[in-house]
Protein backbone atom coordinates (compact mmCIF):
# COMPACT_ATOMS: atom_id res chain seq x y z
CA UNK A 1 0.00 0.00 0.00
CA UNK A 2 1.36 3.35 -1.08
CA UNK A 3 -0.18 6.66 -0.28
CA UNK A 4 0.73 10.27 -0.99
CA UNK A 5 -0.86 13.66 -0.69
CA UNK A 6 -0.95 15.36 -4.08
CA UNK A 7 -1.99 18.69 -5.41
CA UNK A 8 -3.47 18.65 -8.91
CA UNK A 9 -3.78 21.75 -11.03
CA UNK A 10 -5.57 21.48 -14.29
CA UNK A 11 -6.54 23.80 -17.13
CA UNK A 12 -10.17 24.51 -18.03
CA UNK A 13 -10.25 22.17 -21.00
CA UNK A 14 -9.95 19.05 -18.90
CA UNK A 15 -12.07 20.02 -15.96
CA UNK A 16 -14.86 17.96 -17.46
CA UNK A 17 -12.76 14.79 -17.71
CA UNK A 18 -13.96 12.05 -15.31
CA UNK A 19 -10.53 12.02 -13.67
CA UNK A 20 -11.67 10.53 -10.39
CA UNK A 21 -13.59 7.74 -12.05
CA UNK A 22 -10.61 6.87 -14.21
CA UNK A 23 -8.25 6.74 -11.24
CA UNK A 24 -10.52 4.29 -9.50
CA UNK A 25 -11.59 2.16 -12.45
CA UNK A 26 -8.49 2.09 -14.63
CA UNK A 27 -5.81 2.15 -11.96
CA UNK A 28 -7.50 0.61 -8.94
CA UNK A 29 -6.57 3.59 -6.77
CA UNK A 30 -8.54 5.08 -3.95
CA UNK A 31 -8.46 8.68 -2.86
CA UNK A 32 -9.62 11.08 -0.27
CA UNK A 33 -10.29 14.61 -1.47
CA UNK A 34 -9.22 17.29 0.97
CA UNK A 35 -9.93 20.30 -1.18
CA UNK A 36 -11.41 20.94 -4.61
CA UNK A 37 -11.92 24.30 -6.21
CA UNK A 38 -12.83 24.71 -9.82
CA UNK A 39 -13.08 28.27 -11.01
CA UNK A 40 -14.99 28.81 -14.25
CA UNK A 41 -12.52 29.79 -16.99
CA UNK A 42 -9.64 29.49 -14.53
CA UNK A 43 -7.51 26.54 -13.59
CA UNK A 44 -8.87 24.03 -11.12
CA UNK A 45 -7.12 22.88 -7.98
CA UNK A 46 -7.64 19.65 -6.15
CA UNK A 47 -5.76 18.34 -3.11
CA UNK A 48 -6.15 14.64 -2.53
CA UNK A 49 -4.52 11.70 -0.88
CA UNK A 50 -4.03 9.00 -3.48
CA UNK A 51 -3.52 5.42 -2.35
CA UNK A 52 -2.98 2.03 -3.93
CA UNK A 53 -0.24 -0.30 -5.09
CA UNK A 54 2.95 1.59 -5.83
CA UNK A 55 2.91 0.53 -9.51
CA UNK A 56 -0.71 1.62 -9.97
CA UNK A 57 0.05 4.85 -8.18
CA UNK A 58 2.83 5.60 -10.65
CA UNK A 59 0.60 4.71 -13.62
CA UNK A 60 -2.15 6.90 -12.24
CA UNK A 61 0.17 9.87 -11.83
CA UNK A 62 1.49 9.25 -15.35
CA UNK A 63 -2.08 9.30 -16.67
CA UNK A 64 -2.81 12.59 -14.91
CA UNK A 65 0.29 14.19 -16.36
CA UNK A 66 -0.51 12.84 -19.84
CA UNK A 67 -3.82 14.67 -19.91
CA UNK A 68 -2.17 17.92 -18.89
CA UNK A 69 -2.64 17.95 -15.13
CA UNK A 70 0.18 19.47 -13.13
CA UNK A 71 0.92 17.03 -10.30
CA UNK A 72 2.92 17.98 -7.23
CA UNK A 73 3.40 16.04 -4.05
CA UNK A 74 2.81 18.01 -0.91
CA UNK A 75 5.64 18.29 1.50
CA UNK A 76 5.35 15.81 4.32
CA UNK A 77 6.57 16.12 7.80
CA UNK A 78 7.73 13.20 9.92
CA UNK A 79 7.37 13.48 13.63
CA UNK A 80 7.95 11.12 16.48
CA UNK A 81 5.16 10.43 18.92
CA UNK A 82 7.24 10.60 22.08
CA UNK A 83 4.57 8.87 24.12
CA UNK A 84 4.65 5.85 21.84
CA UNK A 85 8.42 5.67 21.31
CA UNK A 86 9.97 2.78 23.21
CA UNK A 87 13.51 4.14 22.94
CA UNK A 88 14.62 0.84 21.43
CA UNK A 89 16.72 1.93 18.47
CA UNK A 90 15.33 -0.44 15.81
CA UNK A 91 14.63 2.54 13.51
CA UNK A 92 18.32 3.42 13.31
CA UNK A 93 18.78 0.37 11.07
CA UNK A 94 16.83 1.98 8.24
CA UNK A 95 17.25 5.74 8.65
CA UNK A 96 19.49 6.77 5.75
CA UNK A 97 20.29 10.29 6.98
CA UNK A 98 21.10 9.68 10.62
CA UNK A 99 18.08 11.78 11.67
CA UNK A 100 17.34 8.86 13.97
CA UNK A 101 20.51 8.05 15.85
CA UNK A 102 21.78 6.95 19.22
CA UNK A 103 23.37 9.35 21.65
CA UNK A 104 26.14 7.64 23.56
CA UNK A 105 26.93 6.75 26.26
CA UNK A 106 23.34 7.34 27.45
CA UNK A 107 21.99 5.12 24.62
CA UNK A 108 19.16 7.59 24.07
CA UNK A 109 17.47 7.32 20.66
CA UNK A 110 17.36 10.87 19.29
CA UNK A 111 15.19 12.15 16.44
CA UNK A 112 16.69 15.18 14.74
CA UNK A 113 13.96 16.61 12.53
CA UNK A 114 16.46 18.83 10.69
CA UNK A 115 18.24 15.84 9.20
CA UNK A 116 15.05 14.02 8.18
CA UNK A 117 14.44 13.58 4.45
CA UNK A 118 10.87 12.33 4.94
CA UNK A 119 11.71 9.06 3.19
CA UNK A 120 9.29 7.33 5.60
CA UNK A 121 11.39 4.17 5.97
CA UNK A 122 11.19 4.42 9.72
CA UNK A 123 7.38 4.57 9.67
CA UNK A 124 6.82 0.85 9.20
CA UNK A 125 10.18 -0.26 10.62
CA UNK A 126 9.30 1.17 14.04
CA UNK A 127 7.76 -1.65 16.09
CA UNK A 128 5.72 0.80 18.16
CA UNK A 129 4.59 2.79 15.08
CA UNK A 130 5.82 5.92 16.80
CA UNK A 131 7.00 7.67 13.62
CA UNK A 132 4.04 9.54 12.17
CA UNK A 133 3.53 11.31 8.87
CA UNK A 134 1.76 14.62 8.90
CA UNK A 135 1.10 16.73 5.85
CA UNK A 136 2.22 20.22 5.29
CA UNK A 137 -1.12 21.90 5.62
CA UNK A 138 -0.30 25.16 3.79
CA UNK A 139 -1.98 24.10 0.55
CA UNK A 140 -5.08 22.96 2.37
CA UNK A 141 -6.01 26.33 3.79
CA UNK B 1 43.32 -20.62 55.90
CA UNK B 2 39.53 -20.90 55.75
CA UNK B 3 38.85 -17.24 56.46
CA UNK B 4 35.17 -16.85 57.30
CA UNK B 5 33.55 -15.39 54.22
CA UNK B 6 30.68 -13.01 54.40
CA UNK B 7 27.09 -14.10 53.89
CA UNK B 8 23.58 -12.75 54.49
CA UNK B 9 20.07 -14.15 54.16
CA UNK B 10 16.94 -12.95 52.39
CA UNK B 11 15.27 -12.58 55.82
CA UNK B 12 18.05 -10.23 56.94
CA UNK B 13 17.57 -8.18 53.77
CA UNK B 14 13.80 -7.98 54.31
CA UNK B 15 14.36 -6.82 57.90
CA UNK B 16 16.56 -4.02 56.58
CA UNK B 17 13.94 -3.13 53.95
CA UNK B 18 11.32 -2.79 56.71
CA UNK B 19 13.71 -0.72 58.86
CA UNK B 20 14.54 1.49 55.90
CA UNK B 21 18.26 0.71 56.10
CA UNK B 22 18.61 -1.52 53.06
CA UNK B 23 21.32 -0.62 50.53
CA UNK B 24 20.17 -1.11 46.94
CA UNK B 25 22.04 -0.29 43.74
CA UNK B 26 21.34 -0.91 40.06
CA UNK B 27 23.40 -3.48 38.16
CA UNK B 28 25.10 -0.53 36.43
CA UNK B 29 26.21 0.98 39.74
CA UNK B 30 27.26 -2.44 41.03
CA UNK B 31 29.65 -2.88 38.12
CA UNK B 32 31.58 0.21 39.21
CA UNK B 33 31.42 -0.68 42.91
CA UNK B 34 32.83 -4.18 42.39
CA UNK B 35 35.53 -2.81 40.09
CA UNK B 36 36.61 -0.27 42.73
CA UNK B 37 36.18 -2.22 45.96
CA UNK B 38 36.31 -5.87 45.00
CA UNK B 39 33.55 -8.47 45.40
CA UNK B 40 34.11 -9.20 49.11
CA UNK B 41 33.85 -5.57 50.22
CA UNK B 42 30.97 -4.88 47.79
CA UNK B 43 29.05 -7.85 49.25
CA UNK B 44 29.37 -6.40 52.76
CA UNK B 45 28.10 -2.98 51.65
CA UNK B 46 25.34 -3.82 49.16
CA UNK B 47 22.21 -5.81 50.03
CA UNK B 48 20.36 -5.90 46.71
CA UNK B 49 21.19 -5.27 43.05
CA UNK B 50 18.34 -4.41 40.69
CA UNK B 51 18.23 -5.34 37.01
CA UNK B 52 15.93 -4.56 34.09
CA UNK B 53 15.09 -5.33 30.49
CA UNK B 54 12.57 -3.87 28.04
CA UNK B 55 12.20 -5.67 24.75
CA UNK B 56 9.76 -7.46 22.47
CA UNK B 57 9.13 -10.85 24.11
CA UNK B 58 7.03 -12.99 21.78
CA UNK B 59 6.29 -15.78 24.20
CA UNK B 60 3.78 -13.75 26.19
CA UNK B 61 0.04 -13.74 26.67
CA UNK B 62 -2.81 -13.43 29.12
CA UNK B 63 -5.35 -15.74 30.71
CA UNK B 64 -8.75 -14.09 30.85
CA UNK B 65 -12.06 -15.14 32.28
CA UNK B 66 -14.73 -12.94 30.76
CA UNK B 67 -17.52 -13.90 33.11
CA UNK B 68 -20.74 -15.84 32.55
CA UNK B 69 -23.31 -14.25 30.31
CA UNK B 70 -27.11 -14.48 30.45
CA UNK B 71 -28.02 -16.93 29.01
CA UNK B 72 -24.72 -18.74 29.49
CA UNK B 73 -22.31 -19.71 26.70
CA UNK B 74 -19.68 -22.40 26.41
CA UNK B 75 -17.41 -20.40 24.14
CA UNK B 76 -15.59 -22.46 21.56
CA UNK B 77 -14.19 -19.57 19.55
CA UNK B 78 -13.38 -16.15 20.92
CA UNK B 79 -12.04 -12.94 19.37
CA UNK B 80 -10.86 -9.78 21.09
CA UNK B 81 -10.88 -6.82 18.66
CA UNK B 82 -10.93 -9.45 15.89
CA UNK B 83 -7.81 -11.16 17.23
CA UNK B 84 -8.51 -14.86 17.88
CA UNK B 85 -7.91 -16.08 21.44
CA UNK B 86 -7.48 -19.71 22.46
CA UNK B 87 -10.82 -20.92 23.80
CA UNK B 88 -10.11 -24.62 24.26
CA UNK B 89 -10.40 -24.30 28.04
CA UNK B 90 -13.38 -23.86 30.38
CA UNK B 91 -16.59 -22.17 29.20
CA UNK B 92 -15.53 -18.54 29.52
CA UNK B 93 -11.76 -18.92 30.01
CA UNK B 94 -9.41 -17.88 27.20
CA UNK B 95 -5.72 -17.29 26.51
CA UNK B 96 -4.76 -14.42 24.24
CA UNK B 97 -1.28 -14.83 22.79
CA UNK B 98 0.93 -11.84 21.98
CA UNK B 99 1.82 -12.86 18.43
CA UNK B 100 -1.69 -13.70 17.19
CA UNK B 101 -2.52 -11.31 14.33
CA UNK B 102 -5.99 -9.91 13.59
CA UNK B 103 -8.10 -12.43 11.77
CA UNK B 104 -8.15 -10.41 8.54
CA UNK B 105 -4.49 -9.38 8.65
CA UNK B 106 -2.91 -9.62 5.18
CA UNK B 107 0.16 -11.18 6.88
CA UNK B 108 3.12 -11.37 4.51
CA UNK B 109 1.05 -11.51 1.31
CA UNK B 110 2.55 -8.14 0.42
CA UNK B 111 6.02 -8.59 1.81
CA UNK B 112 7.14 -7.20 4.22
CA UNK B 113 3.82 -7.33 6.07
CA UNK B 114 2.87 -4.57 8.50
CA UNK B 115 1.13 -6.65 11.20
CA UNK B 116 -0.63 -3.58 12.51
CA UNK B 117 -2.70 -5.15 15.27
CA UNK B 118 -2.45 -8.38 17.21
CA UNK B 119 -2.64 -10.04 20.59
CA UNK B 120 0.07 -7.82 22.06
CA UNK B 121 -1.94 -4.75 21.11
CA UNK B 122 -5.11 -6.24 22.64
CA UNK B 123 -3.23 -6.81 25.90
CA UNK B 124 -1.87 -3.25 25.87
CA UNK B 125 -5.33 -1.82 25.12
CA UNK B 126 -6.78 -3.76 28.05
CA UNK B 127 -4.03 -2.58 30.38
CA UNK B 128 -4.62 0.99 29.18
CA UNK B 129 -8.28 0.68 30.21
CA UNK B 130 -9.59 0.87 26.63
CA UNK B 131 -12.77 -0.82 25.48
CA UNK B 132 -12.17 -4.07 23.63
CA UNK B 133 -14.78 -5.82 21.50
CA UNK B 134 -15.32 -9.40 22.63
CA UNK B 135 -17.00 -11.88 20.35
CA UNK B 136 -17.62 -15.49 21.37
CA UNK B 137 -19.38 -18.30 19.57
CA UNK B 138 -20.43 -21.66 20.98
CA UNK B 139 -22.30 -24.73 19.79
CA UNK B 140 -24.85 -24.63 22.60
CA UNK B 141 -25.31 -27.15 25.40
CA UNK B 142 -28.14 -27.90 27.81
CA UNK B 143 -26.36 -25.94 30.52
CA UNK B 144 -24.94 -23.21 28.23
CA UNK B 145 -27.46 -22.68 25.41
CA UNK B 146 -26.14 -19.34 24.09
CA UNK B 147 -24.45 -19.54 20.69
CA UNK B 148 -23.09 -16.06 20.25
CA UNK B 149 -22.04 -13.23 22.52
CA UNK B 150 -20.80 -9.79 21.51
CA UNK B 151 -19.93 -7.14 24.01
CA UNK B 152 -17.50 -4.34 24.67
CA UNK B 153 -15.38 -4.96 27.72
CA UNK B 154 -12.73 -3.09 29.64
CA UNK B 155 -10.28 -4.75 31.99
CA UNK B 156 -12.53 -3.59 34.86
CA UNK B 157 -15.37 -5.74 33.52
CA UNK B 158 -13.23 -8.87 33.38
CA UNK B 159 -13.48 -10.99 36.53
CA UNK B 160 -9.92 -12.28 35.95
CA UNK B 161 -7.02 -11.12 33.77
CA UNK B 162 -3.54 -12.46 34.44
CA UNK B 163 -0.45 -12.10 32.31
CA UNK B 164 1.33 -15.43 31.98
CA UNK B 165 4.36 -15.34 29.75
CA UNK B 166 5.82 -18.77 28.98
CA UNK B 167 9.23 -17.40 28.03
CA UNK B 168 10.62 -13.99 28.91
CA UNK B 169 13.96 -12.46 29.73
CA UNK B 170 16.25 -14.62 27.61
CA UNK B 171 19.63 -14.70 29.32
CA UNK B 172 21.55 -13.84 26.15
CA UNK B 173 20.67 -13.32 22.51
CA UNK B 174 22.29 -13.55 19.09
CA UNK B 175 23.79 -10.63 17.27
CA UNK B 176 22.09 -10.80 13.85
CA UNK B 177 23.59 -9.89 10.49
CA UNK B 178 22.54 -10.62 6.91
CA UNK B 179 25.15 -11.85 4.45
CA UNK B 180 22.79 -12.20 1.48
CA UNK B 181 22.46 -9.50 -1.17
CA UNK B 182 18.86 -8.55 -0.24
CA UNK B 183 17.34 -6.72 2.73
CA UNK B 184 15.58 -9.13 5.08
CA UNK B 185 12.89 -8.52 7.70
CA UNK B 186 13.34 -10.61 10.83
CA UNK B 187 12.28 -10.73 14.45
CA UNK B 188 15.66 -9.10 15.04
CA UNK B 189 14.56 -6.12 12.94
CA UNK B 190 15.50 -4.99 9.45
CA UNK B 191 18.83 -6.40 8.27
CA UNK B 192 20.42 -4.72 5.29
CA UNK B 193 22.33 -6.81 2.72
CA UNK B 194 26.01 -7.67 2.82
CA UNK B 195 26.34 -7.17 6.56
CA UNK B 196 24.95 -3.61 6.41
CA UNK B 197 23.99 -3.60 10.09
CA UNK B 198 24.30 -5.85 13.13
CA UNK B 199 21.24 -5.99 15.40
CA UNK B 200 21.34 -7.10 19.01
CA UNK B 201 18.95 -7.48 21.95
CA UNK B 202 19.16 -7.58 25.79
CA UNK B 203 20.30 -4.75 28.00
CA UNK B 204 23.75 -6.28 28.63
CA UNK B 205 25.06 -5.73 32.15
CA UNK B 206 21.59 -4.54 33.24
CA UNK B 207 19.84 -7.67 32.00
CA UNK B 208 18.42 -9.90 34.78
CA UNK B 209 20.00 -13.27 34.03
CA UNK B 210 23.45 -11.87 33.19
CA UNK B 211 23.60 -10.88 36.85
CA UNK B 212 22.82 -14.32 38.22
CA UNK B 213 24.23 -16.54 35.50
CA UNK B 214 23.69 -19.83 37.42
CA UNK B 215 20.24 -18.85 38.75
CA UNK B 216 21.44 -19.16 42.35
CA UNK B 217 18.85 -16.71 43.69
CA UNK B 218 16.02 -16.95 41.12
CA UNK B 219 13.28 -19.58 41.02
CA UNK B 220 9.59 -20.30 41.43
CA UNK B 221 8.20 -17.56 43.63
CA UNK B 222 10.83 -14.88 43.05
CA UNK B 223 9.00 -11.54 43.16
CA UNK B 224 9.90 -9.28 40.26
CA UNK B 225 8.97 -6.07 38.42
CA UNK B 226 6.61 -7.16 35.66
CA UNK B 227 4.87 -4.72 33.35
CA UNK B 228 5.05 -1.91 35.90
CA UNK B 229 3.60 -4.00 38.73
CA UNK B 230 4.78 -6.77 41.02
CA UNK B 231 4.82 -10.19 39.44
CA UNK B 232 6.52 -13.51 40.00
CA UNK B 233 8.81 -15.98 38.34
CA UNK B 234 6.88 -19.24 38.20
CA UNK B 235 9.53 -21.50 36.73
CA UNK B 236 11.96 -21.98 33.89
CA UNK B 237 10.71 -20.55 30.61
CA UNK B 238 10.31 -22.64 27.47
CA UNK B 239 13.69 -23.38 25.86
CA UNK B 240 15.46 -22.80 29.22
CA UNK B 241 18.82 -24.46 28.71
CA UNK B 242 21.45 -24.12 31.41
CA UNK B 243 23.89 -26.27 29.41
CA UNK B 244 24.80 -23.58 26.87
CA UNK B 245 28.54 -22.92 26.59
CA UNK B 246 29.74 -20.35 29.13
CA UNK B 247 32.68 -18.01 29.46
CA UNK B 248 35.11 -18.17 32.41
CA UNK B 249 32.87 -15.78 34.37
CA UNK B 250 29.96 -18.21 34.03
CA UNK B 251 28.06 -15.99 31.60
CA UNK B 252 26.54 -18.00 28.71
CA UNK B 253 27.75 -17.18 25.23
CA UNK B 254 24.31 -17.83 23.71
CA UNK B 255 20.60 -18.09 24.70
CA UNK B 256 20.66 -20.34 27.84
CA UNK B 257 18.30 -19.43 30.69
CA UNK B 258 14.76 -18.09 30.37
CA UNK B 259 11.94 -17.27 32.81
CA UNK B 260 8.26 -18.11 32.92
CA UNK B 261 6.56 -15.19 34.63
CA UNK B 262 3.11 -14.25 35.85
CA UNK B 263 1.43 -11.14 37.19
CA UNK B 264 -1.93 -9.46 37.62
CA UNK B 265 -2.72 -7.63 34.37
CA UNK B 266 -5.08 -5.31 36.23
CA UNK B 267 -2.18 -3.78 38.17
CA UNK B 268 0.07 -3.21 35.16
CA UNK B 269 0.98 -0.03 33.31
CA UNK B 270 0.68 0.34 29.50
CA UNK B 271 4.12 2.00 29.49
CA UNK B 272 5.63 -1.41 30.25
CA UNK B 273 3.25 -3.69 28.32
CA UNK B 274 3.34 -2.50 24.72
CA UNK B 275 1.94 -4.16 21.59
CA UNK B 276 4.46 -4.05 18.75
CA UNK B 277 4.40 -4.70 14.99
CA UNK B 278 7.60 -6.19 13.67
CA UNK B 279 7.84 -5.44 9.94
CA UNK B 280 7.71 -8.61 7.85
CA UNK B 281 7.68 -10.80 10.96
CA UNK B 282 4.56 -10.37 13.05
CA UNK B 283 2.92 -8.96 16.13
CA UNK B 284 4.47 -9.17 19.55
CA UNK B 285 4.53 -7.61 22.98
CA UNK B 286 7.31 -5.48 24.42
CA UNK B 287 7.60 -6.31 28.11
CA UNK B 288 9.34 -4.49 30.90
CA UNK B 289 10.80 -6.89 33.46
CA UNK B 290 13.23 -6.46 36.34
CA UNK B 291 14.61 -8.92 38.87
CA UNK B 292 16.11 -7.99 42.25
CA UNK B 293 19.24 -9.99 43.03
CA UNK B 294 19.95 -10.47 46.76
CA UNK B 295 23.67 -10.20 47.49
CA UNK B 296 23.90 -13.28 49.69
CA UNK B 297 27.68 -13.54 49.49
CA UNK B 298 30.77 -12.41 47.60
CA UNK B 299 29.95 -14.72 44.69
CA UNK B 300 26.69 -12.89 44.06
CA UNK B 301 28.54 -9.56 44.29
CA UNK B 302 31.02 -10.79 41.71
CA UNK B 303 28.25 -12.04 39.39
CA UNK B 304 26.28 -8.80 39.61
CA UNK B 305 29.48 -6.82 39.07
CA UNK B 306 29.77 -8.14 35.51
CA UNK B 307 30.34 -5.46 32.85
CA UNK B 308 29.31 -5.17 29.21
CA UNK B 309 32.93 -5.80 28.22
CA UNK B 310 32.80 -9.24 29.88
CA UNK B 311 29.55 -10.40 28.30
CA UNK B 312 29.80 -11.95 24.84
CA UNK B 313 27.38 -13.10 22.20
CA UNK B 314 27.65 -14.84 18.84
CA UNK B 315 27.29 -13.21 15.44
CA UNK B 316 24.77 -15.21 13.40
CA UNK B 317 23.87 -14.86 9.71
CA UNK B 318 20.08 -14.50 9.56
CA UNK B 319 20.24 -14.38 5.76
CA UNK B 320 21.59 -17.85 5.02
CA UNK B 321 22.33 -19.96 8.11
CA UNK B 322 19.58 -19.16 10.62
CA UNK B 323 16.58 -19.77 8.33
CA UNK B 324 18.04 -23.19 7.45
CA UNK B 325 18.17 -24.05 11.15
CA UNK B 326 21.94 -24.06 10.95
CA UNK B 327 22.87 -21.02 12.97
CA UNK B 328 26.60 -21.07 13.45
CA UNK B 329 28.77 -18.57 15.22
CA UNK B 330 30.65 -16.34 12.80
CA UNK B 331 32.48 -14.69 15.67
CA UNK B 332 32.06 -13.32 19.16
CA UNK B 333 31.42 -9.73 20.19
CA UNK B 334 31.06 -8.17 23.61
CA UNK B 335 28.14 -5.99 24.61
CA UNK B 336 30.73 -3.27 25.18
CA UNK B 337 31.56 -3.37 21.47
CA UNK B 338 27.90 -3.66 20.45
CA UNK B 339 26.98 -0.62 22.53
CA UNK B 340 29.84 1.41 21.06
CA UNK B 341 27.91 1.59 17.77
CA UNK B 342 30.37 -0.25 15.53
CA UNK B 343 31.74 -3.77 15.44
CA UNK B 344 34.50 -5.18 13.27
CA UNK B 345 33.54 -8.22 11.27
CA UNK B 346 35.71 -9.81 8.57
CA UNK B 347 37.75 -6.62 8.34
CA UNK B 348 34.57 -4.59 7.75
CA UNK B 349 33.10 -2.03 10.15
CA UNK B 350 29.41 -2.70 10.77
CA UNK B 351 27.06 -0.26 12.52
CA UNK B 352 25.14 -1.86 15.37
CA UNK B 353 21.43 -1.48 16.08
CA UNK B 354 19.82 -2.25 19.44
CA UNK B 355 16.29 -3.63 19.47
CA UNK B 356 15.95 -3.62 23.28
CA UNK B 357 15.80 -0.29 25.05
CA UNK B 358 18.78 0.34 27.29
CA UNK B 359 17.39 3.60 28.66
CA UNK B 360 14.08 2.01 29.60
CA UNK B 361 15.85 -1.02 31.11
CA UNK B 362 17.72 1.39 33.37
CA UNK B 363 14.42 3.06 34.26
CA UNK B 364 13.09 -0.34 35.39
CA UNK B 365 16.16 -1.12 37.49
CA UNK B 366 15.93 2.34 39.05
CA UNK B 367 12.20 2.01 39.74
CA UNK B 368 12.68 -1.37 41.37
CA UNK B 369 15.47 0.10 43.47
CA UNK B 370 13.13 2.87 44.66
CA UNK B 371 10.35 0.41 45.50
CA UNK B 372 12.73 -1.60 47.66
CA UNK B 373 14.22 1.48 49.35
CA UNK B 374 10.74 2.78 50.16
CA UNK B 375 9.80 -0.54 51.72
CA UNK B 376 7.13 -1.24 49.10
CA UNK B 377 8.77 -4.35 47.73
CA UNK B 378 10.06 -7.25 49.82
CA UNK B 379 12.22 -10.04 48.42
CA UNK B 380 10.87 -13.59 48.42
CA UNK B 381 12.42 -17.01 48.97
CA UNK B 382 12.19 -19.03 45.77
CA UNK B 383 10.42 -22.32 46.53
CA UNK B 384 11.97 -24.26 43.67
CA UNK B 385 15.15 -23.31 41.85
CA UNK B 386 15.54 -23.24 38.05
CA UNK B 387 17.42 -26.13 36.43
CA UNK B 388 21.09 -25.17 36.35
CA UNK B 389 24.63 -26.49 36.10
CA UNK B 390 27.07 -26.31 39.00
CA UNK B 391 29.24 -23.18 38.97
CA UNK B 392 32.93 -24.04 38.64
CA UNK B 393 34.77 -24.25 42.01
CA UNK B 394 36.69 -21.06 42.65
CA UNK B 395 40.33 -21.40 43.55
S1 LIG C 1 12.05 2.17 16.44
FE1 LIG C 1 10.29 3.43 17.05
S2 LIG C 1 10.07 2.98 19.23
FE2 LIG C 1 12.11 2.30 18.67
S3 LIG C 1 13.41 4.09 19.09
FE3 LIG C 1 12.83 4.21 16.93
S4 LIG C 1 11.01 5.53 16.95
FE4 LIG C 1 11.30 4.85 19.06
S1 LIG D 1 11.68 9.61 7.37
FE1 LIG D 1 13.61 8.73 6.61
S2 LIG D 1 15.14 10.29 7.10
FE2 LIG D 1 13.32 10.83 8.30
S3 LIG D 1 13.69 9.83 10.29
FE3 LIG D 1 12.48 8.40 9.04
S4 LIG D 1 14.02 7.06 8.08
FE4 LIG D 1 15.11 8.89 8.83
Amino acid sequence: MYSKMLSLRFPKKIVDEPIAVNLVKKFDLSFNIHKAVIYPRKEGLMVLELSGHRKNFQKGVHYLKSIGVKVESIGQDIRRNEKKCLQCGACTAVCPTGALHIKRPEMEVVFDNERCSACEWCVSACPARAMEVSFNKVLLE
Amino acid sequence: MAKKTFSRTIDEINRKIKQGTVVVVTANEMTDIVKKKGAEKAAREIDVVTTGTFSPMCSSGAFINFGHTKPGIKASQVWLNDVPAYAGIAAVDIYIGATEPSEDDPLNRVHPGQFKYGGGHVIQDLVAGKKVELKATGYGTDCYPNREVRKKVTIEDLPYAVLLNPRNSYQNYNCAINLTSKTIYTYMGVLKPNGGNANYATSGQLSPLFNDPYYLTIGLGTRIFLGGAKGHVIGPGTQHNPHAPRGKNGVPLSGAGTLMVMGNLKEMDPRWVVGVSILGYGCSLAMGLGVPIPILNADMARYTGVSDEEIYTRIIDYGNDYPQGEAKSLGQVSYGELKSGLIRFNGQEIPTVPISSYIRALEIATTLKEWIEKGEFLLTHPQEMLPTVPPPERA
